[in-house]
């Protein structure tokens, strides 16, 4: 067959055709809108970076080790943020250990056992409304549970001590309860992510179903389910009007010095990070307000983004691994 | 590489008497059989009054247009549809004369028994021997599990081509490869019979040759039930086929799947005894 060439008339119509158009008005326009939205968000975020770094670097650069170890002290020179940090570890260790498994426990059943009936619908509505409450009101319940009915053992049980009251044990297991349904509902959707054909293969072959969740559904949702628990403990390190209604008290008094992991403070009075940058952020004395509080809030963010990038790498291994 | 098929010629005429094995009970020949069988979902009725007799060792094909239940059939032999929670079945399935749907069989033990490979290719997203061994694993069998890894990829031809690479994530095969892996992971566990439910439908012509070649080779170990589509394929592997359709119901403006005839595939092919199968095999219907 040979090629015919086009008459000129018609390349020229159809250039004309083609070429129409191309200046799309609208589309450029919300293309720069969108920019300008991640340039806000970007810009505000940076902002806030650049002005704690810049307000606490002085204190970082000159004394890290010593802000790091030390007590709060009334001199701005001399005070670190020690009790805070260790509040901050153990209620992160509060909602590693009590909101991690029971969220993803909740969830799975949730997920993978539970009949699809009216009554789980409502529980699952539930969560997630309780996902909304804000955090004073978990501080409230705290206040009432573990601060006042819970803080020995009954009579019957011998009456020893349990939370102690206004200790970090109540402050840690109110955090963990305020992050659970974060934790589940996260969870779940990782686990609605998985595909029935994966479920499917597995009971093919003659898996029941509990092997069928141990073997391909959890490490299928993992990643996702780690995304969510980072989400849920960046949280947890940063709430700080429960842990004011539970009693945190600042720095000054909250325990001695003392050992990180000592399990004898749980039940002592405590203070957490958030706690002393909101007193800092009050105080008067030189010092504090613009060069403690900011050099706290560094030390906090890196805290956070620490526990936060050790999920990211456990996820990372996982999401290899499939 | 081509699969040399050491199949012998299939005997002409469809083998639905079958002597029975030395040492077995003597067997009818039967290995199913369906009464009755009607499965709702809610409350609508999807297929209803199945009856079927499905012999032992050799290849059973539902045929018929889409919507008509033979995947819901299907998925009934190794209750599977327990995992659908609206699906309910009504009537008995019978196999080896043991009710599947009694309350006292549990069907994980069935499934062991009886193995699936489904429409799409499913392998786990594990290394290609963790999918051929998880199966054994759970059952508790015992014994050399490379042997048995082995054993079950030469059976779904495709040992020579993942020989070299066991340990290698089973997501990286071809379609073709990953579906033929999904038949040794259900031959791994050395199941009675194998239900495929459209298995080819994903797969090029030459990858469909391959599996249909290792159904043949297979059959003479496994009874093979598979759902199809394709006319061509049920013509061409199966020795008996059971037409499905559907009516529309009176009262409501639903479809409900019926079997309309079973028998021999030359006989279903060459002289059907209803008018509609003979519609739907010479493509008037469907």
């Amino acid at each position: 067959m040979a090629a015919v060439a086009p008459h000129p008339r018609t390349a020229e119509l159809v250039r004309a055709r083609l070429e129409q158009g191309k200046l799309d008005v609208a589309g450029t326009l919300f293309r720069w809108l969108l920019v300008g939205t991640l340039a806000l968000s970007v810009g505000v975020l940076a902002v806030l970076l650049i002005d704690v770094v810049t307000g606490g670097w002085g204190v970082l650069s000159s004394r890290l080790v010593d802000f790091l170890t030390s007590a709060d002290r009334t001199s701005a020179e001399e005070a670190g943020v020690f009790q805070g940090l260790r509040g901050t570890f153990w209620i992160g260790v509060f909602t590693v250990v009590l909101a991690f498994p029971v969220g993803i426990g909740a969830a799975i059943y949730l997920e993978e056992y539970a009949p699809r009936s009216r009554f789980t619908r409502i529980i699952d509505i539930n969560i997630r409304n309780l996902a909304g409450v804000p955090s004073v009101v978990y501080g409230i319940l705290g206040l009432a549970i573990f601060v006042k009915t819970l803080a020995s053992l009954p009579d019957w049980l011998g009456g020893g001590p349990l939370t102690g009251g206004r200790t970090v044990m109540s402050g840690g297991i109110i955090i963990a309860i305020l992050v659970l349904p974060i934790v589940i509902i996260t969870s779940a959707e990782a686990i609605r992510a998985v595909p029935d054909s994966i479920r499917e293969a597995g009971f093919g072959v003659g898996a029941t179903r509990w092997e069928v969740v141990r073997s391909h559904v959890l490490p299928y949702a993992l990643p996702g389910i780690l995304t969510g628990t980072v989400l849920a403990l960046a949280r947890a390190l940063g709430e700080a009007a429960p842990l004011i209604l539970v009693g945190a008290v600042q720095g000054r008094l909250g325990g001695g010095p003392g050992s990180l992991v000592d399990l004898g403070q749980l039940q002592e009075r405590f203070t957490a990070m958030p706690i002393m940058i909101t007193n800092w952020s009050g105080e008067f004395a030189e010092g504090f307000q613009d060069e403690l509080a900011p050099a706290a809030i560094v030390v906090l963010l890196v805290f956070v983004f620490l526990a936060n990038g050790t999920a990211i790498l456990l996820r990372n291994r996982y999401a290899k691994r499939r | 590489m081509p699969v040399e098929s050491t199949t012998p010629a299939r005997p002409d005429a469809p083998r639905l008497v079958r002597a029975p094995d030395p040492g077995e009970e003597p067997a009818s020949g039967e290995l199913f059989e369906v009464c009755d069988l009607s499965v709702y979902y809610g409350s609508f009725r999807a297929v209803r009054d199945v009856n079927l007799r499905i012999p032992e060792r050799c290849i059973t094909a539902f045929i018929g247009p889409s919507g008509c239940g033979k995947t819901t059939i299907l998925r009934c032999f190794n209750r599977m549809n327990d995992l659908v929670e609206t699906a309910r079945v009504e009537g008995r399935i019978l196999y080896h004369g043991v009710d599947l749907y009694d309350p006292a069989v549990n069907p994980v033990e069935v499934r062991r028994r009886i193995g699936m490979v489904f429409q799409k290719p499913n392998p786990f997203p594990k290394s290609i021997y963790d999918n051929v061994a998880y199966g054994p694993k759970v059952a508790g069998l015992k014994g050399d599990m490379d042997e048995m890894v082995e054993r079950s990829l030469r059976r779904a031809a495709l040992w020579e081509e993942v020989k070299d690479r066991l340990k290698a994530s089973a997501m990286g095969l071809s379609g073709g490869q990953q579906q033929r892996l999904c038949i040794a992971r259900a031959l791994a566990v050395d199941p009675e019979v194998v239900l495929m439910d459209e298995p080819c439908s994903a797969l090029d012509p030459i990858a469909t040759g391959r599996i249909e070649d290792l159904m043949e080779e297979i059959k003479t170990s496994y009874t093979i039930i598979i759902v199809t589509h394709n006319m061509q394929q049920a013509a061409r592997v199966s020795d008996q086929c059971a037409f499905f359709t559907t009516e529309v119901n009176e009262t409501s403006d639903t479809r409900t799947g019926i079997l309309v005839e079973f028998d021999g595939t030359e006989k279903m092919f060459s002289t059907p005894s209803d008018e509609r199968t003979e519609n739907y095999v010479t493509g008037r219907f469907g």
